[in-house]
């Protein structure tokens, strides 16, 4: 997601558990594209998402950020809705709407009461051909790009420092570009370059359509077809893989930004599930994040924030769910009269106490428990669901891999929990990013009564 | 997320409502208000207790009401830290703990079933009637906090909310952080902490909010034993009113930021003022709205000069602010402020057209399912229900209520209300 901070999304939710109980129905049309629907009666509401297989990670070098770019002028309209309409009549309809951008996927979606189901697909199937680009909007929607920029990553020293940090861990896997793009990147985008990009990427056999909600399945794919089964299918042509080269050895870098705390970020390179031949070990990483960090119980928590008191706040976390393969993250926040090398040594003892030792028995059944409760709390949302199915089949893992999830975590041992920090929390895979505050200059002016200072 | 930051917004302080649920309340023996409302279809429950022991009983001691609530879960009755959160967690339950400028609450999430529910609950009732407050524990989180406090420091936003909350609210107990300040914090001693407890986390002051599935018998059990714990105690005193607005002022706080964060408003209403309806329907057009407000168009979708641009009435006990925000890059922060006031001046002077006040019911009214479509969503807006004493109907009545709304009745409240020149303007960031 584009305000990703990847890191905030793993550290609180890092066992998000992706199961559940409740039938989903697939329906591919002959155009391509897949629509998954769910069924959830328990309020007269629904959520119509729309999943692009596009992203940050498919951006060559010199347009970083076009994903995210076309994400805010898919808002600027078309020949039939002209700019402003789509939110107009959404808005209209009682419907709240919104996009968002990942390194892996594009989406955007409405929530509605249930009878308004139409209105959203009837529009978001309108956009998905027939985009009008305009170069002025253009100039207008870079500098609100530009804009979120600063206020999410240039403003924010720990955003920041994660961008510095993703940068230096990956050598040639596009997981090294930010999301929201580089600046000077985002400075040069042409309306040609979107769209390229749009022509390239929106169309029925490179999305998923996801409706969670009071709906009926039959009712929902009749109304799908309707809007969707008549734009035509695209070439799509597969992806180069872009495979990260082998880390060869610990790599670490010092980032000096006017801050007020010090903060240490460590991540080390794993496989997800699309890219492991033993999907067990995947499974296995999921729960030594919750070992570590999966709840105020879990050994960061307990060892470094109130044992040792070495931390104000740590936490770990790991996405088994992206296209290509990522880090394992840990960071940390070290407490008054601490640094981040005693943090930096603390969180490897505990490494290495998960390599030599086998985790108790009583931790596992925690984390087993969590699993199994999130994935009845998860249905709570309709937006939610819909979430992991988007994403799950968007990335590449599939959407049938959602309920799969609890049982898989289920059979997880305290060997392969073991064997997966073994194989692959090793000093030659880690990152390593300090960040070392500088003063912040700050001062307060005098107060004037207001009235003399702005004239209209 | 292209406008998550107003999504967010618009979720936490747009005016709530429901119909479908059907909220019970009773006296528990103690005095305890309960409110429970029934649903039906996940195996889970939401159990909050809420007491007015928000920031604002902080008196001078600021922050006293955050870290009292912050060392609940460090140790309760016969259990340290590591004891309380493993019986949360080994039954999958979820432990939570807050505190705004009214209230503070804990709350436990778990599923339904009787072995696991009940553990989960035992433990929030030790933690509610005898926390431990003992002295490692206090100094370690004391410690946490002044870090966090720290940390803020960091953020032109956070500052720019300080400012304001001081700037209008002056020596009023809403004026000051929830989380404290280092000057306060620093100087706390665990003896502070169990004064504050002892006073504030008794019966009479406590509300109880049950959602989930389960029957009202349950609920009744659940909230006796949440309860019974806790001394009868007395009601704190009302708060003081908060003085009326006067002239605006602007403030500059220098930061070494590429953008300048504008935080501008007033002293605005309170949850059963009688212009509530007329400011709430008007605030969604000006402000409120997300994507399509006049704010958004003016600022972001005519000029390009932001992010995100909203305004929003934050209805607290006694008034809460009105505030309008943006963020831009320094060198147009002059511009972006001018168009911000001009939007607001525009709009108490002319109101909002028919066709735009139309518009907005049917947004507020045609989404009305959705303001309660989960479990989450509805302990927080029951708790609102009966922390606020609205009546349990409230809701109920809520899109009538709007319907009744009219061009003339906001141009009137916003007139009385929201004069421009009474609203203060704050910004930090660079030259």
């Amino acid at each position: 997601m584009i305000f990703r901070v990847i890191l905030l999304a793993l550290v609180f939710m890092p066992m998000s558990a992706y199961s559940s109980n409740v039938k989903v129905h697939e329906r591919v049309f002959s155009n391509g594209l897949k629509v998954l629907v769910k069924e959830d009666h328990r309020s007269p509401v629904v959520v119509s998402q729309i999943w692009y297989k596009v992203g940050s990670s498919y951006e060559p070098g010199g347009i970083t950020g076009i994903s995210h770019m076309l994400e805010h002028m898919m808002f600027k309209g078309t020949e039939k809705y002209p700019a402003g309409e789509f939110s107009r009549i959404v808005a209209e309809n009682g419907g709240n709407e919104n996009a968002f951008t990942g390194r892996d996927y594009t989406a955007y979606f409405q929530t509605m009461e249930k009878s308004r189901l139409e209105v959203s697909f009837e529009l978001e199937a309108d956009r998905m051909r027939n985009l009008k680009l305009d170069a002025a909007e253009l100039k207008k929607e870079l500098e609100v790009v530009t804009e979120e920029r600063r206020m999410r990553t240039d403003d924010k020293p720990r955003s920041k420092m994660q961008e510095f940090f993703m940068a230096m861990a990956f050598s040639n896997s596009p997981y090294k570009n930010p999301v929201i793009g580089w600046p000077s990147d985002i400075a040069n985008y042409q309306v040609d370059d979107l769209q390229a990009w749009y022509q390239l990427w929106y169309a029925p056999n490179n999305a998923t359509l996801v409706v969670v909600g009071d709906v009926k399945a039959e009712e929902v794919f009749v109304l799908a077809e309707k809007y969707f089964a008549g734009i035509k299918m695209s070439e799509i042509k597969p992806i180069k893989p872009q495979a990260e080269i082998e880390q060869k050895g610990v790599r670490k870098t010092t980032i000096k930004l006017p801050a007020k705390l010090p903060y240490l970020l460590m991540g080390y390179k794993v496989p997800v599930l699309n890219s492991i031949e033993d999907e067990s070990e995947a499974y296995a990483l999921e729960v030594l994040a919750g070992i570590l960090d999966g709840g105020s119980s879990a050994r960061l928590a307990s060892r470094l924030v109130r044992g040792q008191q070495l931390a104000v706040s740590s936490g770990a976390g790991y996405s088994m769910m992206s296209r290509l393969p990522e880090l394992f993250m840990l960071d940390a926040t070290p407490a008054e009269g601490k640094t981040v090398f005693d943090l930096e040594y603390a969180l490897k003892q505990e490494i290495y106490e998960l390599q030599r030792e086998l985790i108790s028995e009583q931790e596992l059944q925690r984390v087993k428990a969590q699993v199994l409760a999130s994935a009845v709390y998860e249905r709570d949302s309709n937006f939610y669901q819909a979430m992991q199915l988007g994403m799950l089949e968007t990335v590449g893992v599939g959407w049938e891999k959602v309920a799969e999830y609890v049982e898989k975590v289920n059979q997880i041992t305290a060997e392969q929990v073991r064997d997966v920090a073994r194989k692959y929390l090793v000093e030659e895979k880690l990152n390593v990013a300090y960040l070392d505050p500088q003063p912040i200059k700050q001062q307060k002016h005098r107060s004037k009564v207001a009235g003399g200072r702005h004239a209209h | 997320m292209r406008i998550k930051f107003i999504a967010l917004l618009c979720l936490l302080f747009s005016q709530l409502a429901f119909s479908a649920a059907k909220i019970e309340s009773w006296q528990s023996p103690e005095g305890s208000s309960v409110f429970f409302v029934e649903t039906i279809g996940l195996p889970m429950v939401d159990v909050r207790v809420v007491f007015d022991a928000g920031s604002a009983r902080d008196g001078y001691q600021y922050g006293i009401s955050a870290l009292t609530s912050a060392l609940f879960d460090a140790g309760a009755g016969e259990w340290n830290a590591d004891e309380i959160a493993q019986r949360f967690e080994s039954v999958g339950a979820r432990f939570g703990a807050g505190v705004s400028k009214d209230m503070s609450w804990v709350s436990v999430r778990s599923l339904t079933d009787e072995k696991l529910l009940n553990k989960a609950l035992k433990t929030l009732s030790v933690i509610l009637s005898a926390p431990s407050f003992n002295e490692a524990d206090f100094q370690r989180e004391k410690n946490r906090t002044l870090a966090g406090l720290k940390h803020r420091e960091e953020s032109p936003a956070a500052l720019a909310r300080i400012e304001f909350f001081k700037t209008l609210y002056k020596d009023h107990p809403y004026a000051h952080p929830s989380s404290g300040v280092v000057e306060t914090v620093a100087g706390f001693l665990v003896e502070d902490l169990r004064a504050f407890y002892q006073q504030y986390y008794v019966a009479k002051n406590a509300k109880v909010i049950i959602v989930g599935d389960i029957d009202k018998k349950q609920a009744e059990q659940i909230a006796q034993s949440l309860v019974s714990g806790l001394r009868a105690g007395v009601k704190p005193e009302i708060l003081p009113e908060v003085p009326v607005p006067t002239k605006g002022v602007t403030k500059h706080i220098k930061f070494p930021s590429s953008q300048t964060h504008v935080l501008a408003g007033l002293v605005g209403m309170h949850r059963k003022d009688k212009d509530y309806l007329s400011l709430y329907v008007g605030n969604h057009i000006l402000g409120g709205s997300g994507l399509v407000s006049q704010l958004f168009a003016e600022v972001r979708e005519k000029r390009g000069l932001a992010y995100s641009a909203y305004s929003y009435f934050s209805p607290l006990f006694r008034k809460g602010p009105f505030t309008m925000g943006l963020q831009t890059r320094n060198d147009q922060t002059k511009q972006a402020v001018d168009v911000m006031q001009t939007t607001l001046k525009n709009f108490v002077n002319n109101g909002p057209t028919e066709a735009a006040l139309i518009a907005a019911k049917k947004n507020i009214t045609g989404g009305f399912a959705m303001r309660f479509d989960t479990n989450s969503k509805l302990v927080s807006y029951v708790s609102m229900i009966g922390f606020y004493q609205l009546p349990l109907d409230y809701l109920d009545t809520f899109q009538q209520r709007v319907e009744a709304v009219t061009v003339a009745s906001i141009k009137d409240a916003f007139s009385r209300r929201v004069q421009p020149k009474n609203i203060n303007t704050i910004t930090v960031g660079g030259e």
